[in-house]
């Protein structure tokens, strides 16, 4: 097959800082026709840059130092912008990260895309709003010819992530390069879009380019894959031999990375990748992974390594491999079907299993927390004197328990309401009604001061690791902020810094660091900060709002290491914030799948994760991208987005966009269907739980 | 919609009422008619009787907010509070110093005003705009930066020397058209002409490179790149996608000042000789009209409010996402 | 000579600013994170020159704010000084020359005749109408039309060539400390400042210290000597007088953000985070408060406060106290006027930082409400409160120029630069044309300005986290080498 695209040794610098940064350092590449070549690698290795570079799209300080870019036999780099235009859009599709903000906000659809049909095929008139339509039909878009005339922010972000793959379609390229083109979206909404692109790749037998730092999106879509670090490509291999066998060192890493039930079954730590990525500005002698490698020895230090070709398919840039350095030749490890294999790093090292124990340490009032009917309702006003004219029920009468040194996972798309409720338990935002009861003491209507004399016990971590830390405060004030507020003083002043030394000793930062600010580290190190602050003031639990959705696979297993290794040492509980699924079945005992502001269906991770019950998590689970080699799985496509909390459907929630719909989902919403002591689901597919339905029918 | 702006014009409802109490207490509370009689008068020799005359020519010879002398609702009605502050609710706005009908005086010159204040309204926003437009299409070059340059040197000047300047060089040095003065009609567009530019130039370092930072800030936004990744020239992305977002800001941010250019300049108006409404401001500045200025100030305010208004009301026509919502 | 010292408000009120300014040096020279900004603002050529310049004029402004009244000489040589009613400032003596060499009437610069016939009597009787000699401007030539040009070359060379020597001086001890500083020869950062190499841009400073003190130097030398920039109506020098006016511009500009900062900060603040009730006051405070137009509003207040002085003068013992309180009037009413932009602006940047994980952490822990708009959102709104500082000062500079032209200003015997053009503006109709009081007005005006706009310029590229992303799209420099390589 011939290739679409052919990239040699390109170079781009970018001149941002002091120094400049060579994003991208001599990287080759070719994408042949019909095929999906995944570009993969953590944030900050240029990827995207990439990406940009190729359509002559950089930043005004980005330059293209070097190389060539050859589409079919052009090259692109030679072209004058004048005719580069005529490149853009037409021969090369892009679509990007944030359909949000990728789309022109004042434009209607038809304009937008109309600009592309304008532009490459002079179509005018009548001809440009039939082809939006038929393009808009592609997507999948329901109703086409009425929502063409529609602004952006009238649609969802799936619906706007269409519109994107619309406007690139609409030049019937050769090439699509998607940048990350999933990563704002759910999963069940991923899905669906992955499953357009796939579909539309049959069809038009375009290349993509896809640009992803998701091991499961590449290895549902990909034909090849390459491996990005530190600005260049170091593995490069098919799909297939890839995930059977991944051979640079980092490759394996990253794939070891990954949490997932197997590993916890298992009892392993992660495998994280000590250290972060190198500044991209520096000078680079031998290979840029060295120092970070395992198995790193002179040669790496003081010698780049060149290609070695392991197959035909299987290209690596190692010295393990280079048969002529003549030392050391590691095989690339071979597994079985699964993923990357269990044992690859003598350093793993056992955990005790450690739910059980902590089952038995529980009060003998059972739980550490538990949550009756819990409902927080935001007003909507509305008309002329700004009327109450309704709520948007956020959370809608949720219940759960967590005991002393487990985790529970709370599990859902974003605007399901999950971080909301997370708030609501802690008082961080006013319930409006139920009960949450903290070891016995209920919390809901509590006075301020004792309140505030309970604050130590239950503490947060967030999401983002940028805006979690005051940027104009040391560590050792933000550590300290909270034993100070709350009036934890276990001797004096000498004595509390102490502590905060043990602390951020305990979270792995050596105990010098508490003097620098935050922007000093990076967002890792900032997250074990935030820990540590919750830590200072030690609580019995723990809510993790999303702890590491913003970082990167090998960051976030040092992290998920760290809670899990807290856990142990200290029984800890988390109430464990999340949409990733693969995170959930590493770290989570128990888990409770939401959906708009109720929870649907609850249980022992196993319990959910291997027979769920409700087509809601049925369909979660489904969505969820896995590295298998033969894909077997069937995802259950949901219909539709997640309808707006304001205005939640009738009956049960989910059945507008439910497969298994029944005239009375309706109507009421499901009782409890037990399936044992601890797995339930609200579903009628089931048998309702009299009992309860009654109380519910009396009340 | 039309809920949203009945609530805005009920909510300018308190503000006017608060601007009324505040000249209120201004103008009768800080120095009672007495004092403000004894300066009109001359301090050294006044005599209570020509005060007394002096209260009684202007309205003031009544207490300010409580007449125990009356009887009934005149109680309140007859006082200067009542007849001074809440009469111009009705427009009812009295006489000045020189027993001239201040309505009838606003009603006259208004035109006047309208005419410098207008032209350069809309002149300023086109210049302001093509000069922004073309520096931040040369934008890393040097044709932007000495844009920049030539932008904050002429906020650096003062606007007085710009009139200063510009009548010197252009009417007495090179007599093209008379230094000021009005006409009827359009004999008046020759006296239009100097206030006019000058009244563009002073503003233009400060606004020109307001609108700069406001494309330039668009121009950074994702949907400029997907714009130029479908393959659209440059000036298209600027012309269609960058212009259009950022006269969201700009066209509402002028709009708050379109009521206001009945008002006029107090400046340009006094050196020009222009007899509008900025220029009788000036005058009732400088003879100490106090009734002429609480006027104003009153006027003022009530077409800042109706500009607030207008803002919202064009908010919704502009911006797709707030007139859909 | 004996002097009595004497604090007039705004005096009191810049020593107090002065000492907010010290104490705000002394915390960021601890906090590496402050430094980082300010560092910025030091590594800007234009913003670092235009500082350079602003030196200067802060210095004139300090001398001519210590004030003093000296004591008056009387025969009586009892105990008991008596002082003057009249207030001088540390300028006013060091400029006792140019205040005391007042003319009749106009004259134009350099120039040794008045500008208007006088009749003078002949010594044998009789008159003849002739331009008189200057009392002072000159008056030390014998023939005027022969030697001036000469005697002001001279006089203006030895002043630069004085000038340039301590010109030297400085750049070579600042030099010889940046080398120290740096552990580099002396030649080495010579030839790097040479270069413009040096993160502190030094050569633009050196550059234009050089032109200060050039045109400093010649002027001092000259102003002893001659009516440098001519004499007003009353005969009063101007530039005496320009140099006078850059307190009260300065004053200005400084002293109303002074005094509406802690309003702005507190109420500003304090609607963001609190919301409900709170915000919907203080947001219709500052609405009826922005909505009167800013000049109206000045213009009734001042005429008022006008009112209020000529019927009570019994509260004022000097003019110049009476003067003095009339510009601090001033600045409290520009401040009314402009705290509600810089108000709105806090509301908004603590409405979002409210959001903030880490003011949740804070809520999580208990922390109080004021602990939390001390310690958490504060230092974080810190930056917009200074690069509203900044850039608001020169636009109240120009607007006292403004004001005291409509005539509600600082009081008339306060001399500023509205008061100068105010009065030059009466010639304007001349024949010839009395152009020296505008000039000098509208030049030290412009360079007054147009530094700080320059320094505004430099200190919100610095501060200011959006300017970070506008300067990428627009400040770099770089060539496109696209297909050079291929």
């Amino acid at each position: 097959m011939s290739s679409v695209l052919e990239i040699k040794n390109l170079e781009t610098v970018l001149h941002s800082e002091p120094r400049p940064v060579w994003a991208v350092d001599g990287l080759t590449l070719q994408i042949l026709k019909g095929e999906t070549f995944a570009l993969l690698g953590e944030s900050g290795c240029g990827k995207s840059i990439t990406a940009l570079s190729i359509m002559r799209l950089l930043p005004e300080a980005g330059e293209i130092m070097g190389g060539s870019v050859c589409l079919g036999d052009q090259d692109l780099l030679l072209l004058p912008e004048t005719a580069m235009r005529n490149v853009r859009g037409k021969r090369i599709g892009m679509i990007f990260q944030e359909p949000m903000l990728s789309l022109n906000p004042v434009m209607t659809v038809a304009q937008q895309i109309g600009e592309v049909l304008q532009r490459h095929f002079d179509l005018r008139g009548q001809a440009v709003e039939k082809r939006i339509v038929q393009i808009l039909d592609q997507v999948g878009i329901p109703d086409a010819a009425n929502r063409m005339n529609e602004y952006p922010f009238q649609f969802s972000g799936g619906m706007k992530q269409r519109m994107m793959i619309a406007m690139a379609l609409a030049g019937e390229p050769e090439l699509l390069i998607a940048d990350e083109p999933t990563t704002a979206l759910d999963v069940t909404i991923q899905a669906q879009v992955l499953e357009l692109m796939r579909g539309l790749q049959q069809q038009g037998g375009m290349a993509i380019l896809l640009i992803t730092h998701d091991l499961g999106v590449a290895s549902e879509m990909a034909h090849r894959v390459g491996i990005m670090y530190a600005g260049e490509i170091v593995e490069m291999a098919s799909r297939e031999a890839f995930f059977r066998g991944p051979a640079h060192p980092y490759s394996r890493k990253l794939l070891a990375a990954l949490p997932g039930r197997d590993r916890r079954r298992q009892g392993h730590r992660l495998d994280a990748i000590r250290g972060n990525v190198p500044s991209l500005s520096r000078e680079f002698v031998g290979c840029r992974f060295a120092d970070r490698c395992d198995h790193a020895w002179e040669l790496c230090h003081q010698v780049a390594p060149g290609w070695t070709a392991l197959t035909g398919e299987q290209q690596v840039r190692c010295h393990l491999f280079d048969q002529n350095s003549g030392s050391r030749i590691v095989k690339p490890p071979v597994s079985g079907q699964t993923a990357a294999p269990a044992t690859l790093d003598a350093e793993s090292r056992e955990f005790e299993s450690s739910p059980a124990a902590g089952a038995e340490q529980s009060a003998p009032d059972g739980s550490l927390l538990s949550v009756t009917d819990l409902k927080v309702y935001f007003p909507i006003h509305k008309g002329l004197m700004r009327r109450v004219a309704g709520y948007v029920k956020a959370v809608d009468g949720i219940s759960l328990r967590i005991d002393r040194g487990t985790t529970l996972a709370l599990v859902g798309e974003s605007g399901c309401g999950k971080t909301t409720a997370g708030k609501a338990m802690l008082q961080l935002i006013p319930p409006t009604a139920g009960n949450v009861r903290y070891n016995g003491v209920e919390l809901v209507g509590l006075e301020r001061h004792r309140l505030r004399s309970l604050r130590s016990e239950f503490q947060l971590i967030f999401q983002d690791p940028y805006s979690s830390l005051n940027p104009r405060m040391r560590i050792v004030d933000i550590i300290e902020e909270g034993m100070n507020a709350l009036g934890i003083k276990d001797g004096g002043k000498e004595h509390e810094e102490k502590k905060v030394d043990r602390l951020l000793e305990s979270v792995g930062l050596p105990a010098e660091t508490k003097w620098r600010y935050p922007h000093e580290f990076s967002g890792g190190q900032r997250q074990r900060i935030a820990i540590a602050r919750a830590l200072a003031v030690n609580p019995k639990l723990i809510v993790c709002d999303e702890p590491t959705s913003a970082l990167d696979v090998s960051v976030q297993a040092q992290i998920l290491n760290l809670l899990r290794e807290l856990q142990r040492n200290l029984g800890l509980a988390y109430l464990f914030i999340t949409h990733n699924i693969s995170v959930v079945e590493y770290i989570a005992d128990e888990i409770a799948v939401m959906y708009l502001g109720r929870i649907v269906e609850r249980g022992m991770v196993d319990e959910v994760l291997d027979s769920p019950r409700h087509p809601y998590t049925q369909a979660l689970l489904s969505a969820v991208p896995v590295i298998e080699l033969e894909s077997k799985r069937k995802v259950i496509r949901l219909h539709g987005d997640l309808p707006s909390p304001a205005n939640p459907p009738q009956g049960c929630h989910f059945h507008p966009r439910c497969s298994h719909v029944m005239p009375v989902c309706r109507k009421n919403y499901p009782a409890a269907s037990i399936f044992s002591s601890t797995h339930t689901a609200h579903c009628y597919l089931y048998p309702q739980d009299e009992e309860q339905s009654d109380r519910k029918t009396q009340a | 919609m039309l809920n949203y702006i009945i609530r805005r014009i009920l909510y300018a409802i308190p503000i006017l009422v608060g601007v009324n109490l505040i000249t209120f207490t201004l103008f009768f509370v800080v120095n009672t008619p007495d004092d403000m009689a004894r300066m009109q008068l001359g301090i050294k020799r006044v005599t209570p009787e020509a005060i007394a005359k002096w209260k009684q020519e202007r309205g003031y010879d009544q207490p300010l907010m409580f007449n125990n002398a009356a009887e009934g609702l005149e109680k309140v009605t007859r006082t200067i509070f009542f007849e001074k502050s809440v009469a111009m609710f009705a427009f009812r706005f009295g006489r000045a110093d020189d027993g001239r009908d201040i309505a009838y005086e606003i009603r006259t010159r208004m035109l006047p005003s309208l005419a410098i204040a207008l032209p350069v309204f809309v002149l300023g926003l086109i210049v302001y705009i093509t000069f922004a437009l073309t520096m931040v299409f040369f934008r890393a070059t040097y044709v932007d930066f000495w844009g920049v340059v030539l932008c904050v040197a002429l906020m650096s000047i003062s606007s007085l020397f710009y009139i200063i300047g510009g009548q010197f060089l252009i009417s007495k040095l090179w007599h093209l058209v008379p230094i000021s003065g009005y006409g009827q009609g359009l004999d008046s567009a020759k006296f239009l002409v100097l206030p006019v530019i000058i009244g563009v130039i002073s503003a233009a370092g400060a606004n020109t490179r307001w609108y700069r930072t406001l494309f330039l800030e668009e121009m950074g936004k994702d949907y400029v790149r997907t714009a130029r990744a479908k393959g659209l020239p440059e000036s298209a992305v600027l012309f269609r996608h960058v212009l259009q977002n950022a006269l969201i800001p700009i066209l509402t941010g002028a709009v708050v000042i379109i009521p206001l250019l009945f008002l006029g300049s107090l400046i340009v108006e006094s050196f020009f000789g222009i007899p509008g409404l900025g220029s009788y401001t000036i005058d009732a500045i400088n003879s100490q009209d106090f009734a002429v200025v609480r006027v104003m100030v009153f006027l003022g305010s009530l077409l800042y409010i109706v500009g607030l208004i207008l803002t919202d009301i064009s908010y919704t026509l502009v911006d797709p996402r707030i007139r859909l919502e | 000579m004996s002097f009595k010292p004497e604090i007039l408000w705004t005096d009191a009120l810049v020593y107090v600013l002065v000492a907010v300014i010290v104490i705000f040096a002394w915390q960021v020279r601890r906090h590496e994170h402050l430094l980082a900004s300010w560092r910025r603002v030091g590594h800007s050529a234009s913003g670092m020159a235009a500082l350079t310049i602003l030196v200067f004029f802060i210095v004139i402004g300090l001398l001519d704010t210590i004030h003093l009244r000296p004591a008056i000489e009387n025969g009586n040589g009892g105990s008991e000084t008596a002082y003057g009613v009249e207030v001088l400032s540390l300028l006013d003596l060091l400029a006792t020359p140019l205040r005391m060499q007042v003319e009749t009437t106009y004259s134009a610069p350099f120039a040794t005749h008045l500008y208007a016939r006088e009749t003078v009597e002949l010594p044998g009787g009789g008159q003849v109408r002739e331009f008189p000699r200057l009392k002072f401007g000159g008056a030390h030539l014998q023939d005027p039309e022969a030697q001036l040009a000469g005697d002001i070359a001279i006089r203006a060379g030895t002043g630069a060539g004085f000038a340039l020597l301590l010109w030297f001086l400085i750049t070579a001890s600042v030099t010889a400390i940046v080398a120290h500083r740096r552990g580099e020869k002396f030649v080495f950062t010579l030839s790097t400042i040479w270069r413009g190499i040096t993160p502190v841009p030094w050569r633009a400073v050196f550059v234009t210290l050089a032109l200060v003190l050039l045109l400093g130097g010649a002027a001092l030398a000259l102003c002893g000597d001659y009516h440098i920039l001519g004499t007003d109506k009353v005969g009063q020098d101007v530039f005496y007088q320009s140099l006078k006016s850059i307190r009260t511009g300065l004053l200005i500009g400084t002293l109303t953000t002074l005094m509406m900062l802690p309003f702005a900060l507190l109420l500003g603040v304090a609607a963001g985070y609190f919301r409900g009730w709170v915000d919907d006051l203080i947001q219709y405070l500052y609405t009826t408060l922005s909505s009167i137009p800013g000049v109206l509003l000045i213009a009734a207040t001042v005429l008022m406060i006008q009112v209020y002085m000529e019927t009570h003068p019994e509260l004022f013992d000097t003019i110049a106290a009476r003067a003095d309180l009339r510009l601090l009037f001033l600045c409290i009413i520009l401040g009314v006027t402009s705290w509600t932009g810089l108000c709105r602006l806090l509301r908004g940047e603590t409405l979002k930082l409210r959001e903030m994980e880490y003011i949740q952490a804070a809520h999580a822990f208990g922390v109080s409400h004021w602990r939390i708009i001390s310690r958490h959102i504060i230092p974080n709104v810190m930056h917009i409160v200074l690069i509203t500082t900044v850039m608001d000062f020169s636009g109240l500079v120009l607007a006292e120029a403004v004001l005291s032209y409509v005539g509600v200003g600082v009081d008339p015997s306060t001399i500023s630069f509205g008061t100068m053009i105010n009065a030059a503006r009466l010639e304007m109709a001349r024949e010839p044309m009395v152009w020296w009081a505008l000039f000098a007005a509208f030049s030290f005006m412009f360079a007054l300005v147009l530094s700080a706009n320059l320094f505004a310029d430099a200190v919100q590229n610095a501060f200011d986290p959006r300017m970070k992303t506008l300067s990428a799209l627009s400040g770099t420099w770089r060539r496109k080498s696209i297909g050079k390589n291929a």
